[in-house]
């Protein structure tokens, strides 16, 4: 909402400065969000006026004028604006001005013929984006007066921001009432007195929908010329507060809107069939706006209408075929009053904003309805001339909004705000905003004007009173809480812990969209449906992720794109599964792995710069089991994946559960998507990740025993399976098992591989005899054959 | 006597000569190994007559002594010459790179969170957590934004085909909260939220906190403390406050939260925009129908709810002007953010 500061001391003394008050306003809740000149900075630019117009010898879209400033000779301005002609009076930057964009205007020569300075048009000046020729003024403009004091250029200008709440508040009278509260003045609007009245007229005006349209005022005006010149003063006016200058008519219900906030509207009457009906627009009916687009309108849609149909969308804006033009000699001005609940959200479903909408949807004061329009005539008839038929009322008085008076409670205010106000600073503060305020017992009564839709609940005063007497005066205060103590699981593993396992193994934290492209998630889950967005912000945004590697795989490909080769990304986020019409939220921890297994460095040996493979990461895996206290309750187990390597892809299963995947991208999509180095993946539920108190078991005191074992068996056996073999035939002396190579070649027959076991054997109550430890190998060795069908490398 | 000197000379002679400890072994033998030369003499004079005898194996002995101190010193001086290589051949440029694993880092956004969340934890809040996708009714309906209200304009939201949608906003947070919890109650709710909106300033996806305190007796007041403790707090140093009246349909009164500039101190600069203020949050007392509508009696019971922007929080705090660098993953961005934080 901008507001000219001259336009607002027309309505109210403001005691402040313009920045001061652009903070004082800030501070009530309109936030100052620019404070700038009514105009760019220019200099050296006046009114003058063209004595004559010749052409340019040397070329024809050019005309040499003969303009003058004042009492002497006229300079010699060369100009290409077609609306330069004689007698006009028009801007011009003489030489030495400096315009806005920074040129400096030089006499200068232009084919041939030497020009003094230029006729400046509104751009160029920074008063507006039409370019349609140089600026035209009206004949009693000062001769020679700067430009910038003629149309008070200088004029500050506040942009401020109005809530939703105060629509009261987006006019100029608006904000001189709230100045006035802050200020402890008055509001005094310039006068406006009924216009002139020689022949009573009056257009016929039916109200079907009362509740939506209770009131309406119209007025018809004879004999006006439209194709006159809107004066600067009030073209300037409009600039300022946002609005193009169009036609005397128009421009005349704008100001009045930005002035009073009532949206008005100026039928050409010479168009209207019959009378005019207030009423709800039929399923489907068609209206061409002003803008020249047609809308399909619904039954909960106002429409102002004549006999032939629709004229206007109440509120919102009025139709084409009844619009005012520059031929247009009769016109009917109409001001209504439309309920917000009537306008609110139909603009928006018909994809349009306009001022009028704005305004109604947040409530217009339904009581000045009759003092727009005579204000508006005070404007207009000056400049096109005609007369007024007077202004005539239809209103459905039960239908319109009446002000309830509200409890406003002392110890309620007190206890909300947490501090005390004075009586009379709470009743000059409400009685500032124009409320009737009827001191109680307890408190006060409190009635809002009209134009306050806001002020339905105590709250609603409460809010008045702190933001009139300043939210500064309510002290900091801190409350007393007890000392309670909130439950803390140790099954819930601490987040920060968690991450840090995996950055303390090299991942980055990753924070990666929840939406994610369609077409690559469908390549990495083409049986997972995922949840699609009606609007998405782009196409490669548009379905909820059903894991977090789209979005890391996304996020790896544009490092590797930026020459990362080095590829360690996790996530920490939840991924959306569609469940009937449900969807889980399932809170998920991933990661992603590529390049080399370790960072470059010197003196690492050779396996360094191998790609990471499916066991650098399930180290990784098995870090964040460990950190459950449990990982002997975790499995790996060999499954198939649509987005993983069918031979590299592992399902984690805590008791049995599934819990996560993890595994190397398959290499269709290593191809697919360009990855230089294929991705390990993991991902995992955090609920999997839940804690065990660890069982405390005691740490034997005896010497541990360890013997080495090479096992050649067929390749489908697992090292699980075998595990499982060698825990069952060494009973609970079994302390650990560990792998230390892993063999294929040559010295094996084909489809068997050499695994090589330590075992560590010990007794918590003595000390294992070579003879006891013996018969422990034998009988593993035993089992094996029996059952793997293992033969003991020697 | 006079005849042991000269070999006494000759054995130190060799034993000075040794360069290693074999050679040196080799001299001990010839002079005191059991057929060495001195050992041999001792033998013999002990076969003759003992009065010339005596005089002569306390000759030999001295020189065994001599002898065998000279050893001793020389394999002291070896093993320490031998040393001395050793750690000269050891001796490394430390100024090469170390070994193995480089550590990763947090994400800028989880760094910010985590340390919120600390700091309101030691300040006798909860940390709750709701849905990402919503309904109608917790996102804008119980927050007292009805349809058609124009404060949903201001929420450029994100739909789902059945009516669903992306939360704007973490205060469906409050009504669940409240509605599980009830009053008194106080909790913060860290999490993503959605809307339609990209540029430098606006990711189509960001982080809010959002908080909320109902008790009896709970004030304006209070909450203006928390707020400016918790900001205090956050950035380490003493800041202004100032709370701008504002509208938010789910408080009321309501209020912007400005707090003097961290990096101008209130003087204006490029990040404040020369207002020397910054716009952390917004506020306000927890609208009466919005207890309502969770079941908590608002004559009873007052509250005050307050929201702010994790990743503006996070960009003040650890630096980056572009919201939309924070979700795009790039390693070298994110592990500038790598550090022990709290």
């Amino acid at each position: 909402m901008k507001i000219p500061v001259g336009w607002l001391s027309e309505w109210v003394r403001v005691p402040w400065s313009a920045s001061q008050l652009g903070s004082r306003l800030t501070l009530a809740g309109f936030e100052l969000e620019s404070l700038t000149a009514a105009a760019p900075a220019f200099s050296g630019v006046v009114v003058a006026r063209i004595e004559g117009a010749d052409p340019h010898p040397q070329a024809h879209s050019l005309r040499v004028c003969r303009v003058s400033t004042g009492p002497g000779p006229p300079l010699t301005i060369v100009c290409g604006a077609a609306n330069a002609r004689s007698g006009l009076k028009s801007a011009l930057a003489l030489a030495g001005a400096r315009l806005p964009d920074g040129r400096t205007i030089q006499t200068a020569m232009l084919r041939g013929v030497e020009s003094q300075g230029m006729l400046a048009s509104a751009k160029e000046l920074g008063l507006g984006d039409a370019a349609s020729g140089i600026l035209e003024f009206p004949q009693d403009a000062p001769l020679g007066e700067d430009l910038r004091e003629y149309l008070r250029l200088d004029e500050p200008v506040l942009d401020i921001n109005v809530t939703p709440n105060r629509g009261d508040a987006m006019s100029v009278l608006g904000i001189a009432r709230e100045v006035a509260a802050l200020g402890a003045t008055v509001v005094s609007g310039p006068a406006i007195t009924s216009a002139a009245v020689l022949r009573r007229e009056r257009f016929p005006v039916r109200l079907d929908a009362p509740a939506g349209c209770p009131r309406f005022a119209a007025c018809i005006v004879r004999g006006i010329d439209n194709t006159r010149q809107t004066p600067p003063w009030l073209r300037e006016r409009l600039r300022r507060g946002g609005l193009r200058a169009i036609s005397p008519v128009v421009d005349v219900t704008n100001y009045v809107m930005l002035e009073l906030g009532q949206p008005m509207h100026a039928y050409d009457l010479g168009k209207l069939r019959g009378g005019i009906v207030v009423r709800l627009a039929q399923t489907d009916e068609r209206l061409m706006l002003l803008d020249g687009r047609t809308v399909s309108c619904a039954p909960d849609m106002l429409l102002i209408t004549d006999d032939d149909g629709a004229v206007g969308l109440a509120g919102i804006m009025g139709g084409e075929r009844t619009a005012v033009s520059p031929s247009t000699v009769d016109i009917l001005l109409e001001s209504a009053w439309f309920a917000p609940e009537a306008v609110l959200g139909r603009a928006r479903r018909l994809g349009l904003t306009t001022d009028a909408a704005q305004r109604f949807e947040r409530g217009v004061d339904p009581t000045q309805q009759e003092r727009a329009i005579e204000r508006a005539l005070a404007l207009l008839l000056p400049i096109t001339g005609g007369t007024s038929a007077g202004v005539d009322v239809t209103a459905a008085a039960a239908q319109l909004p009446r002000r309830e008076s509200v409890t406003l409670r002392r110890a309620r205010l007190q206890r909300l705000l947490g501090a005390e106000f004075s009586a009379a600073q709470v009743e000059a503060a409400l009685r500032g905003l124009q409320m009737s305020v009827a001191p109680t017992d307890e408190g006060w009564q409190v009635t809002a004007p009209a134009w306050r839709f806001d002020i339905a609940i105590e709250a609603d005063l409460i809010e008045e009173v702190a933001r009139i007497v300043g939210f500064e005066a309510i002290s900091e205060r801190h409350a007393q809480a007890p000392q309670r103590f909130r439950p803390l699981s140790e099954a819930t593993p601490a987040e920060s812990a968690v991450l840090a396992a995996l950055t303390g193994r090299g991942y980055q934290e990753a924070i990666t969209y929840a939406f994610v492209d369609p077409a690559l998630q469908q390549a990495l889950f083409p049986q997972t449906p995922a949840l699609e967005l009606a609007n998405p912000i782009s196409a490669e945004l548009a379905v909820m992720r059903v894991s977090l590697w789209p979005g890391l795989l996304q996020a790896a490909r544009e490092n590797q794109r930026r020459q990362q080769v080095r590829i360690r990304l996790c996530e920490r986020g939840t991924r959306f599964i569609a469940q009937g019409t449900d969807t889980l939220e399932i809170d998920t921890l991933a990661g992603a792995a590529a390049g080399p297994r370790t960072p470059e460095q010197w003196g690492a040996g050779a396996s360094q710069a191998d790609a990471v493979d499916y066991f650098d990461v399930k180290g990784d895996v098995e870090a964040l089991i460990a950190g459950t206290g449990a990982a002997e309750s975790f499995r790996f187990e060999a499954a198939a994946h649509p987005a993983l390597h069918p031979g590299r892809a592992a399902r984690v299963l805590r008791r049995g559960e599934a819990v996560g995947w993890l595994g190397e991208l398959h290499p269709r999509l290593v191809k697919q998507l360009d990855f230089t180095y294929p991705p390990v993946l993991f991902e995992l539920d955090v609920a999997g990740l839940a804690v065990s108190r660890a069982a405390y078991r005691e740490v034997s005191r005896f010497p541990q025993v360890r013997r080495d074992l090479a096992v050649v068996v067929d390749e489908a056996v697992t090292l699980s399976s075998l595990a499982e073999r060698v825990t069952l035939a060494t009973s609970s002396l079994l302390r650990e098992l560990r792998v230390f190579d892993v063999y294929r070649g040559p010295a094996l027959e084909q489809g068997r591989k050499s695994i090589a076991l330590g075992l560590i054997f010990q007794d918590i109550s003595r000390t294992l005899t070579d003879d006891d430890v013996e018969r422990l190998m034998a009988s593993v060795i035993a089992d094996l054959r029996e059952n793997l069908n293992a033969r003991i490398r020697e | 006597m006079s005849e042991l000197t000269p070999l006494t000379g000759e054995a130190l002679a060799e034993i000075a000569a040794c360069a290693d400890l074999a050679a040196l072994d080799a001299v001990r033998v010839r002079w005191l190994g059991k057929k060495g030369r001195i050992t041999e003499q001792l033998k013999h004079s002990g076969k003759r007559v003992a009065s010339e005898g005596t005089e002569t194996v306390v000759a030999l002995q001295a020189a065994r002594q001599a002898i065998e101190g000279a050893l001793a010193e020389r394999r002291a001086a070896i093993g320490a010459a031998a040393l001395a290589r050793e750690i000269e051949a050891g001796r490394l440029d430390v100024t090469l790179p170390g070994r193995g694993e480089e550590p990763g880092g947090l994400h800028p956004v989880t760094l910010a969170r985590l340390r919120i969340e600390t700091l309101f934890r030691r300040a006798g809040f909860d940390v709750a957590s709701g849905p990402e996708i919503e309904d109608d009714f917790h996102n804008f309906g119980a927050l007292n934004i009805p349809a058609n209200h124009p404060a949903r304009a201001m929420h450029d939201t994100f739909y789902f085909a059945d009516g669903r949608l992306l939360r704007t906003h973490t205060s469906p947070v409050q009504i669940r909260a409240l509605r599980e919890r009830g009053a008194p109650l106080a909790v913060i709710a860290p999490g993503r939220v959605y809307r339609c909106d990209s540029d430098i300033t606006h990711s189509p996806m960001f982080h809010q906190l959002e908080g909320l305190a109902v008790g009896e007796g709970v004030s304006f007041a209070n909450m203006k403390a928390v707020l400016h403790g918790f900001m205090e707090a956050f950035f380490e140093r003493d800041l202004a406050m100032r709370l701008r009246p504002s509208y938010f349909p789910f408080t009321e009164p309501s209020a912007e939260v400005d707090m003097s500039c961290v990096f101008c101190q209130g003087q204006g600069c490029r990040v404040c925009k020369h207002s020397g203020w910054l716009e952390l949050a917004g506020c306000g007392m927890v609208h009466p129908h919005v207890l309502e509508a969770c079941g908590v009696d608002p004559e009873r019971y007052t509250g005050y709810a307050f929201g702010a922007g994790i990743d503006r929080l996070a960009m003040l705090r650890y630096g980056g002007n572009d919201l939309r660098l924070f979700f795009e993953n790039d390693q070298r961005f994110l592990r500038q953010f790598r550090a022990f934080r709290a």
